[in-house]
């Protein structure tokens, strides 16, 4: 069967780091930067764990800001 | 497989609209405006009208949603904007007309001139983004702020005897015989994005079709009016905001 695996890039000067895209990825792949900032001082989103990413595009659907970027591909 | 192998432009499967600007939104962290920015963005590019759509900016958070959709966009007085999109849907009847307002320009001081612009049956899109809260001035009671709800204006929650009931003006466009599709959704959740899109894109197709006026309602969040964190202020929002302003089409 063939598996999905995907990949988000996050436009990190843009992203305000308010946590929707976090909330919203059913694999927990996002997470908001802990130590980090942005140019603007923003803790902002990244994939902490990207092994699980399917390529949704839940977290991308939801971001106010449009800063994330979905990427998907079939593994056979 | 690693990373780079998967983030290639063959395997891009969403991006930002073309039509949104790069410039950064004014928004606070986790505005419901953005999403909806961008789904009108989307649509109107979908649609491939992005050169006869005029949009109609409120006065309220929404001001500069110019800067922000590049399409081209006139900016009315408070609660002008159905009064304005009138006259341009008029005198450019070839053109696709959409007002964008909050609850604060559209159910309060704009009452008179969206209820009349609805009950003529315009051809245009009218987007209502109803937060329950005025979130440009500091998070002052709205017409459409719940009963018992703390804003700025309220502090010990809205009372019926003094202020009122909400304004369910959606509701009260439904009734009127211009308005050809009234709606309400929300974008708390990706899958509440898509049926929100789906709904602008129905009303702009109404409007390219002339018949008549469309109203999409976006029960919405404020969460530095309502102070809470984004994703609380989604959670308030399912818990609370839909008892009043339940989620559907109103009229099809």
């Amino acid at each position: 069967m063939a598996k999905i695996k995907g990949a988000v890039t996050v436009n990190k000067e843009r992203c305000k780091g308010c946590n929707l895209c976090v909330v919203a990825c059913p694999t927990d792949t996002l997470s908001l930067q802990p130590l980090e900032v942005n140019d603007r001082g923003y803790h902002f989103a990244y994939m902490s764990n990207p092994d699980a990413c399917i390529g949704c595009c839940s977290c991308a659907l939801v971001c106010p800001d449009a800063c994330i970027e979905v990427y998907r591909v079939k593994v056979d | 497989m690693e990373l780079q192998d998967i983030i290639r432009p063959e395997n891009k499967v969403y991006a930002a609209p073309e039509l949104l600007d790069e410039v950064n939104m004014h928004y606070c962290p986790g505005c419901s405006h953005g999403v909806i920015h961008k789904l009108v963005a989307e649509v109107i590019a979908e649609l491939g009208i992005v050169e006869r759509t005029v949009g109609v900016s409120p006065v309220g958070c929404a001001v500069f949603a110019y800067n922000y959709i590049d399409c081209d966009w006139i900016e009315a007085a408070h609660g002008r904007a159905p009064a304005v999109a009138t006259a341009v849907n008029r005198l450019w009847p070839e053109n696709v007309v959409f007002t964008y307002q909050g609850d604060g320009d559209m159910s309060a001081i704009g009452t008179a001139e969206t209820i009349h612009a609805a009950n003529r049956g315009e051809n245009i899109v009218m987007i209502f983004v109803n937060n329950a809260i005025y979130g440009m001035t500091g998070g002052q009671m709205a017409p459409t702020t719940l009963i018992g709800q703390k804003t700025a204006t309220s502090p010990y929650g809205r009372r019926v005897d003094l202020n009122g009931h909400p304004l369910e003006i959606t509701n009260l466009l439904k009734e009127l015989d211009g308005t050809c599709y009234v709606t309400r959704q929300s974008v708390h959740t990706p899958a509440n994005v898509r049926k929100t899109k789906a709904a602008l894109k129905k009303a702009f197709q109404n409007a390219i079709d002339k018949k008549g006026t469309s109203v999409v309602e976006v029960v919405s969040t404020c969460n530095s009016g309502w102070k809470m964190s984004p994703e609380k202020a989604n959670e308030w929002m399912a818990q609370n905001m839909f008892e009043k302003y339940p989620l559907g089409d109103l009229k099809v």
